[in-house]
């Protein structure tokens, strides 16, 4: 057996190519997944071992201010672990060198520093001194944005006067491993930022001596979350609670969970395809590979060997190429999963990102390659060994070619009988032509998924930012004005427009569905926020009753015409049955509007204003914060143009890198597959090629014969494999569908362009490998090979 | 006797394989006359085969000269021996050779939209006989047939020279006999000059000249005074 060995390394070696390109398809497969599934993993992980450790809270509860003495009460909620009482506001801040204000959330620490839930990460610096008033920790994704580090000072507008605060440290924290203000879009670390200062510090500025507004607590172990939220609001409620909500409501975590999700959801779909992808290329390629070598395997029968030996020798060809691209694959998955968890430390605030892969991943990638190409080996060995071995060594019998069906119809008169050679050959092996199209086309979705999330995210901020809030800036109050503020906004240097608005927090019930969100009231006249139908049309706001987004509407299971129950969760809590107007299209959040004549009637006031937008002018941007930063009452303002820059940074360096492990994928997968086919083609066909140079061919039309059939090929495959790429991306859109976000299945004809470029480009290459061999076809060997 | 449409001086070829040099062909001399039948007879490794690709413009000698009229085909580049076989030779081998995705008309088409002024495609399939068997696959016809079809490709283009490489290797008697009729009639009516490679010493007997090849070498020069003709032939 050792010198059969020796032919198994010398065939290797001498099919160099098509080992590298079959083993690297292979390991494209595996890494796919590894890469996926242990990212995956990874953040899971990260996010449990550091919720665990931090004691974050399972439930959470605003309200407006309670005395302390309450503490014991809301202990001894059955099903209470744990109580943390807090003193939480927002406050306008004013940060050296930046001249947008951002804003601070400010929350207030323990006596003791560390409080008991929601424990902070201590990344720089020290704890603040509970007796100094001005010392602050500083969340770490806003001091990296601001270039603050410890030692450094900012201001905070508290009670409408700025208070200089010291940093003494850089904090990281269970509740903001995700930073994102509620009512905003998007993450922006410049704009929003949490700051923990001493309790008394906050007391004082806030008046809340013996008050607090913020509750954190712990389940005891198997307590119900629903009768504590239960206790927790028939507690709170009379101190103005917006109502307590469990860890799924809160804000960081259910990015955090949806991002997660959405990860497990593209681990579980698009690698698990590839790898079937691989390993069905795999077979055929291999099975092709094998069954080329007939009169070899003829051969060795006649030298005596059996059947089995035949067989486990190519079984070890196969598996030590399999092998090559599992191994391969599993290094090349675990650098990418460690690339891609590495770039959620671009979202997500964790004091550890841990890797993790785990033994089953490896084991299943590297189990259904093996096993497609062990299959392969063994049925393309049977189809050899089954004939006496003196049949096998002689050439196959001429195939039998037929006019293919195309002359007949259209009896192709014009073809020459180079094309016919072309055309029969395609036609005459359909099964073969058809594999060679699916392999190619299934190159196009892989590349297209990679490209696509760049157009989604352009198209969502398209929509959402050029049609919908198609403001500037958004500035909140610290609590409802009456519409002079709205004039007195329009005043401020470099103000084009302002639109005031009411924003009230409610809980929409349908039947039993309910749902927490904001309720937004808007002026029928308003220019700077604008409702969209499905078709990007503008909605006029009816006179009477609410709109939903449609993915709202879905959630609660409600439709035009139907009644929504509006529970307001401030002031007096008014309670109304209210009509759907209708649904309007929506791809960030899941709110409600009203007619904000018709909101003021149900909240029976005047005509309040809590927040309004504003239209800027760019070049005089930072005379307007200068004065917005002193204007009273306001409590936060934030800036779109840099929150979408901040966003725009973060996600393309993630997509990027993304979509270049996609697209090379499928390059790897085209040459795979044209290049082997080609490859496959040349040796079945050498002797027919050679015999046309004989006659008088020159290189450029043999080669020209051999590879149009390979160019008629890609030229089927591609349309088939653009319309692929539209299905993949609605599939996929439909899945990824979460509740904040629904991505649009929208892909650039640009996107489409690229990716059959990238095909195109990818056989272009194999074609030209196998191009310079036909040009070295050995005439006199070839002949020969049949004497 | 027509003027000398090849000629070889010191032709010598030899193989390198790995670190051995292998001689196929030593210093051989050679004259071929236009129209003659030139059976070369020979046993396996003799360096006939050599000598036929040289001649045909496959293979390049390693010293020597070798000349088709004024085309020298030693000093020839790819290009030029591209179109040296196109224009001048036509090859039959043992093994056919066909397109078997091509019927037989095609296979014949094929070549003669290659040459200048070719014969019609049906018109050579009638000389070999298979003027009833244009619309057949390869894989339809009997070793014969394709042999047949093999032939009207090579003198389809109307070639100076038919150069055949063991024709009737792969055939039983009787269709071996058919094919060489066709052969012999296609030297004798078209005038080509035909090269034969055999080592079935019978077939000499068609030839105007048999040169035996030994060792790379040609051992003996015989000139027939009178052809035979194939059905006076037997093996």
């Amino acid at each position: 057996m050792r010198t059969l060995d020796k032919k198994l390394l010398r065939d290797l070696a001498r099919m160099k190519g098509q080992v590298l390109t079959i083993a690297l398809v292979v390991a494209c497969g595996v890494a796919a997944l590894v890469a996926a599934l242990s990212t995956y993993d990874s953040l899971r992980l990260s996010q449990q071992t550091y919720y665990e450790q931090s004691h974050f809270a399972d439930v959470f509860a605003s309200l407006k201010r309670a005395p302390a003495a309450l503490q014991p009460k809301l202990a001894a909620i059955p099903g209470v672990a744990e109580v943390e009482l807090r003193i939480v506001f927002d406050a306008t801040l004013d940060v050296p060198r930046v001249s947008a204000p951002p804003v601070g959330r400010m929350i207030s620490l323990p006596p003791g520093g560390q409080p008991q839930l929601n424990r902070l990460h201590l990344r720089l610096g020290r704890w603040p001194d509970p007796d100094k008033l001005d010392e602050a920790l500083l969340s770490e994704g806003f001091a990296q944005a601001s270039g603050l580090a410890p030692g450094a000072s900012l201001r905070a507008l508290i009670n409408g006067k700025y208070e200089v605060l010291h940093v003494v440290g850089i904090a990281l924290s269970p509740e903001y491993v995700y930073s994102i203000r509620s009512g905003d879009p998007l993450p922006d670390d410049r704009q929003f930022g949490i700051l923990w200062v001493a309790h008394d510090a906050l007391a004082a500025a806030f008046n809340m001596e013996g008050a607090f507004n913020d509750v954190a607590v712990r389940l005891a172990p198997g307590a119900s979350q629903e009768r504590v939220i239960q206790a927790l609001d028939q507690l709170l409620l009379p101190y103005g609670s917006l109502g307590a909500y469990g860890r799924a409501e809160q804000l960081s975590n259910r990015f955090v969970q949806d991002e997660i999700e959405q990860q497990r959801m593209m681990a579980t779909t698009i690698p698990p395809v590839f790898l079937a992808v691989a390993a069905f290329l795999l077979n055929v390629v291999l099975g092709r590979v094998i069954a080329a070598q007939r009169e070899q395997i003829a051969a060795l029968k006649a030298l005596g060997l059996d059947n089995r030996e035949v067989a486990v020798h190519y079984l070890k060809f196969v598996s030590l190429i399999t092998l090559a691209g599992i191994a391969g694959g599993a290094m090349l998955g675990i650098w990418l999963g460690k690339l891609m968890t590495a770039n959620y430390v671009l979202f997500f605030r964790l004091p550890l990102m841990q890797f993790r892969i785990q033994l089953w991943v490896l084991a299943l990638a590297g189990g259904v390659t093996l096993a497609a190409a062990v299959l392969a080996a063994l049925s393309a060995v049977r189809g050899v060994v089954r004939l006496a071995p003196a049949e096998a060594m002689r050439p196959p019998a001429p195939r039998a070619y037929k006019r293919s069906f195309i002359e007949r119809l259209w009896a192709a008169h014009w073809l020459s009988p180079q094309g016919r050679m072309v055309a029969r050959n395609i036609v005459g092996r359909p099964f073969r032509a058809l594999f060679t199209c699916a392999g190619i086309a299934l190159a196009l979705p892989i590349t297209v998924l990679g490209l696509f999330w760049m157009d989604a995210i352009d198209y969502m901020i398209a929509v959402q930012f050029g049609l919908i809030d198609r403001g500037d800036a958004l500035v909140s109050f610290t609590e409802p004005v009456d519409g002079r503020a709205v004039r007195e906004l329009a005043r401020v240097a470099g103000v084009r427009a302002v639109e005031g608005m009411r924003a009230v927090p409610v809980r929409l019930r349908v039947g039993h569905r309910d749902y927490r969100t904001g309720l937004l009231g808007l002026s029928p006249e308003g220019e700077l926020r604008r409702l969209l139908d499905a078709n990007l049309e503008p909605i006029p706001l009816p006179a009477q009753g609410v709109l939903l987004t449609d993915r709202l509407g879905e959630r609660l299971g409600a439709r035009a015409g139907d009644s929504v129950r509006i529970e307001v969760l401030e002031g007096e809590r008014v309670q109304r049955e209210v009509p759907v107007a209708g649904l309007v299209n929506e791809l960030v959040g899941m709110s409600a509007y009203m007619d904000v004549r018709a909101l003021r009637r149900l909240l029976r006031e005047g005509d309040a204003v809590s927040a309004a937008a504003l239209s800027l002018e760019p070049s005089r941007a930072d005379e307007t914060y200068a004065q917005l930063k002193q204007f009273p009452k306001v409590s936060t303002v934030s800036v779109k143009t840099i929150a979408l820059q901040s966003f725009l940074d973060t996600t393309a360096s993630f997509v990027l890198v993304f979509t270049g492990i996609l697209t090379a994928f499928a390059i790897v997968i085209a040459v795979g597959i044209v290049y082997n086919s080609a490859r496959i083609a040349l040796a079945e066909r050498a002797w027919e090629l050679a015999s046309l140079r004989v006659l008088g061919f020159t290189r450029g039309e043999v080669s020209r014969i051999l590879l149009a059939e390979l160019a008629v090929e890609v030229l089927l495959a591609i349309p088939v494999g653009l319309w692929l790429a539209h299905q993949c991306v609605e599939t996929l859109v439909e899945m990824h569908a979460t509740e904040m976000f629904r991505i649009p299945a929208v892909v650039e004809p640009r996107s489409y362009a690229l990716a059959t470029l990238a095909v195109v480009a990818a056989a272009a290459l194999s074609a030209a490998v196998v191009r310079h061999r036909i040009d070295h076809l050995d005439l006199v060997s070839v002949l020969k090979t049949r004497e | 006797m027509g003027p000398v449409v090849f000629s070889a001086r010191a032709l010598t070829k030899t193989y390198r394989m790995g670190e051995v040099e292998v001689p196929a062909l030593r210093s051989i001399d050679l004259e071929i006359w236009q129209g003659e039948f030139v059976v070369l007879l020979g046993p396996s490794g003799s360096g006939k085969s050599t000598l036929l690709n040289i001649l045909g413009g496959l293979d390049t000698p390693t010293s020597g000269t070798a000349f088709w009229r004024e085309h020298n085909l030693v000093t020839a580049d790819e290009s030029e021996l591209t179109r040296y076989r196109r224009e001048h030779v036509g090859f039959v081998f043992q093994f056919y050779n066909l397109i078997p995705s091509l019927t037989v008309r095609e296979n014949v088409v094929l070549v003669t939209e290659l040459a200048d002024d070719p014969m019609d495609a049906d018109e050579a399939l009638t000389l070999v006989g298979l003027a009833n068997r244009l619309d057949h696959f390869p894989s339809q016809l009997s070793g014969g047939e394709q042999q047949r079809v093999a032939i009207a490709r090579a003198i389809a283009k109307r070639p100076e020279c038919l150069l055949c490489d063991e024709p009737t290797g792969a055939l039983d008697y009787a269709t071996g006999k058919l094919v060489l009729e066709v052969i012999a009639r296609v030297n004798r009516e078209l005038a080509t000059t035909v090269v034969v490679i055999t080592h079935n010493a019978v077939i000499a007997g068609m030839a105007d000249r048999v040169i035996r090849l030994a060792d790379g070498r040609i051992a003996s020069t015989e000139v027939n005074a009178k052809r035979l003709s194939p059905d006076e032939l037997a093996w």
